[in-house]
């Protein structure tokens, strides 16, 4: 279990416990946090469940692979501490991960 | 104004198995899709990836299932429309007339939509100000090359599309590539092409870099690029493309009045019909209880709405379940000669 807080880009706040093994990704959608799409269902082909990681954790997380990154080139304005959240996969390291979804999604 | 039995939006491997379906109950369907060409996801996301489960096929690929789901459906000559999208539907005494945004008007009793996540659309610049220039200085497809000779042309993106224009247009044109990270995502040639074209002047590139801003008035002069630092460059241009692959957009099927959850249309599981009589959803674009966006689960949508299809479009003739085994209909319809 992980307590995972994703910021809407409004500003709004929602803490979710997240059990081991899902994905941030999932742990948004099975909880309908908005800002996270997921059009693909997580098979890394869509950049729809882009985040922003808190610069705290940013390092803190396993490298992306090169086949993210390419597809972070087709997200919504990616940045430095840009993920896909269905490549994030939480365990109790991740407790207390922060992330931040874009203005959009596509 | 083309008549028929189904029109059916979306080519993906469900669309396709519904063409299956509805051509041994003896019904004719119409085919249309956003892309170019039959696949759908399979085809424009994955076409590579091994897919392990379809019944009794153990593994096969994107690009496979697809080929074999149109050998499947050859006998039935179905008429499909590429490249083109349903704008409007109506409905008319009965029947619904659909129109495309190429003004092609079909009238049929029934529409299946198997549209997936909704049809592929260019990605684009997230910029407004670019938008009044679209079609005239801003492109994110190609059409006419001739368009982009003698010009300051800013290309977006740092995949193969955005390369290759890249490298094809620095012969005709003064070419800036611009790319949010310093890698660029291509084939071994093409990268080392860029790398001597960099070298000799024929190309700049900005890395790592986004596009900020573009100039105000009526025709493009310049835009703004920003790098993760905040340092905005200034670059003349009066020509932008955007190489940012495709997404899907559920687009004017929201407008048509279904209802819906999330971005998928609630069906039955009776016949997969939507609260609109004659209008079926199937495949990932459908929401039921339990429903899993498996393809196999969309095959087994397109049998049942099959049936109502038939109920619709032959209100005269009465429904027989038939097997593929033995019916001698069935077989005719597929070309098969019994002695």
């Amino acid at each position: 279990m992980a307590k995972i807080t994703y910021i809407h880009h409004s500003g709004e706040k929602k803490i979710i416990e997240v059990e081991n093994g899902l994905s941030v990704m999932e742990g948004a959608i099975q909880n309908n946090v908005p800002g996270i799409d997921a059009d693909c269902g997580g098979s890394m082909a869509c950049a729809t469940c882009h985040v922003y990681v808190d610069e705290k954790w940013f390092n803190k997380l396993s490298k992306s692979e090169e086949g993210e990154q390419d597809m972070l080139d087709m997200a919504y304005e990616p940045k430095k501490n840009s993920r896909l959240s269905c490549q994030l996969i939480v365990s109790d390291e991740l407790d207390g991960l922060v992330v931040t979804t874009p203005e959009k999604q596509t | 104004m083309i008549k028929t039995d189904v029109i059916i939006i979306g080519a993906g491997p469900v669309g396709l198995f519904a063409v299956h379906q509805l051509g041994i109950k003896g019904l004719t369907a119409n085919v249309i899709d956003n892309l170019d060409k039959p696949g759908g996801q399979c085809i424009e996301l994955y076409p590579d990836k091994p897919i392990y489960d379809i019944p009794a096929v153990p593994e096969c690929s994107g690009k496979s299932l697809t080929d074999e789901l149109l050998r499947q459906i050859k006998p039935f000559k179905t008429n499909f429309h590429f490249n083109e999208r349903v704008q409007e539907i109506k409905e008319e005494k009965g029947n619904w007339l659909i129109k495309t945004n190429k003004n092609k008007n079909f009238l049929s009793p029934n529409i299946i939509i198997a549209g997936g996540v909704g049809s592929f659309e260019p990605r684009k610049l997230p910029i407004k100000d670019l938008e009044k220039f679209e079609g005239k200085s801003v492109f994110y497809s190609i059409n006419n090359k001739e368009l982009f000779k003698n010009r300051k042309i800013s290309i977006f993106g740092g995949g193969d599309s955005a390369l290759d224009w890249a490298l094809e247009f620095s012969k005709i044109s003064k070419v800036t590539l611009i790319h949010r990270r310093n890698e660029f995502r291509g084939a071994p040639h093409t990268l080392s092409q860029l790398e001597q074209l960099k070298k000799t002047g024929k190309i700049v590139i900005k890395t790592p870099f986004q596009i900020n801003s573009a100039n105000q008035g009526d025709t493009l002069k310049s835009i703004d690029i920003k790098n993760e630092d905040g340092k905005i460059e200034k670059i003349e241009t009066d020509i932008v493309l955007g190489f940012f692959g495709l997404i899907m957009q559920l687009g004017p099927i929201a407008e048509w009045g279904l209802n819906m959850t999330k971005k998928t249309i609630n069906v039955n599981t009776e016949n997969f019909q939507t609260n609109k009589p004659g209008i079926f959803a199937i495949g990932d674009i459908c929401n039921y209880p339990g429903k899993l966006k498996l393809i196999l689960s969309g095959f087994h949508e397109a049998a049942l709405a099959s049936v109502e299809c038939f109920k619709r479009a032959r209100p005269n003739e009465k429904f027989k379940f038939q097997f593929s085994t033995s019916s001698k209909d069935i077989q005719k319809r597929l070309g098969i000669k019994n002695d």
